[in-house]
């Protein structure tokens, strides 16, 4: 079984270990970066598209000072003139921070909006993320009011989630308005 | 014991989730739908096998005294290899667990199959013993999963049979000890007889 410890022979084995486990991430770490960039940069690229009418260019990521925004990219047609922005927007919701991408036509409308990360309840605030719900589907080509109905706005919010809804919904008037006040 | 019978005792007499009670951490949070489960189950079994090899072949050279460290350090390697690749090649899948992968070091299942076994015993049976036992919790898990997913959002394996919501209550944490108290219950009573 196991053998006797002693001082030389515990400090060896525990060195051994740790320089073959530390080599072995090593070589793991170096053969999978290339990829998870690269999957983080198609994600990244797929979510802006996702938002943003068809076809244009878009730019590298822009930053802003505007609250809540992380960033936001402009897409411009080929004489550069502006078609829409897709903006980075974080705001607090019920487990945690929620960052969505939101498509923004020159004039404010909301041209769609996917979600970046969150941490809502499984089951009620994450539903939030289910693209072909309503709650989703309201966004497309919106232009109303900015908050939910329960205070007065225009956004039905999602059962019994009225709190990541607030969120979604303030992450989207933080984009709208970053637009509004880059086009003025 | 057999060979055979080194993997159906995981599925059955030493079912990790049912009758050892064991990894419930993991168990309880990511069985939210049957796929969750499942791939929870495989990344767990992933790591189990792994290590149980690797520490069978070092066993007989690791001093008594530091073995836990060791041991450690060779599953938490084989954690963040899991993670690293999972990243790479299924963001989707990563996109979901990511969270608790992590977890996996500490999941008493691997060190206390490498205490219990893979330190006593050889190559081939200790790769056994984490097939069978990873099948084991990988089949428990992706149980749970279907009943709190059937009950909870009125799908399976995301294939939704019901308009609207379900129980919600089963999504979340106190659905998920109500389901795992229940199944517990009714395997032990199957496997007595």
């Amino acid at each position: 079984m196991a053998a006797k410890s002693n001082l030389t022979n515990m400090a060896l084995v525990l060195t051994a270990v740790c320089l073959v486990c530390a080599a072995i991430l090593g070589v793991v770490y170096v053969v999978t970066e290339e990829p998870i960039a690269a999957a983080a940069a198609a994600e990244a690229q797929a979510s802006i598209a996702k938002v943003l009418p068809e076809g244009g260019e878009i730019s590298e990521e822009l930053t802003s000072d505007a609250e809540g925004v992380d960033g936001y990219y402009v897409q411009t047609d080929g004489e550069g003139a502006v078609c829409a922005y897709a903006v980075k927007s974080t705001t607090g919701g019920f487990g945690g921070p929620v960052t969505l991408m939101v498509g923004v036509l020159p004039d404010g409308t909301v041209f769609n909006t996917s979600v970046l990360s969150h941490t809502e309840t499984p089951g009620l605030g994450a539903k939030c993320t289910e693209e072909k719900s309503h709650f989703r589907e309201q966004w497309k080509g919106f232009k109303g009011k900015l908050a939910v109905t329960k205070d007065g706005g225009d956004i039905d919010a999602i059962t019994a989630s009225t709190i990541t809804s607030r969120a979604y919904t303030k992450a989207v008037a933080q984009a709208v308005a970053l637009v509004k006040s880059l086009e003025e | 014991m057999s060979k055979f019978s080194l993997i159906t005792k995981g599925l059955l007499k030493e079912n990790p989730t049912f009758v050892l009670v064991l990894g419930m951490c993991p168990t309880l949070a990511t069985t939210t739908s049957a796929m969750n489960g499942l791939e929870m189950g495989l990344a767990t079994m992933f790591v189990l096998i792994l290590s149980n090899i690797v520490i069978s072949l070092i066993a007989p050279v690791v001093p008594d005294k530091v073995h836990i460290p060791v041991y450690i350090v060779v599953i938490a390697t084989f954690v963040t290899v899991l993670q690293l690749l999972m990243q790479a090649f299924t963001p989707d899948v990563y996109k979901t667990l990511g969270l608790f992968i992590p977890l996996i070091v500490v999941n008493c299942i691997i060190l206390g199959r490498a205490e219990a076994f893979a330190n006593k015993n050889g190559v081939w049976d200790s790769a056994l013993d984490g097939i069978g036992i990873g099948l084991g919790f990988t089949l428990s898990l992706t149980v749970i999963g279907i009943v709190r997913e059937i009950l909870g959002s009125g799908s399976i394996f995301g294939w939704k049979f019901i308009t609207g919501d379900g129980i919600l209550a089963f999504v979340m944490a106190p659905g998920a000890f109500l389901v795992l108290g229940y199944l517990m219950v009714l395997f032990n009573k199957l496997a007595k007889k």
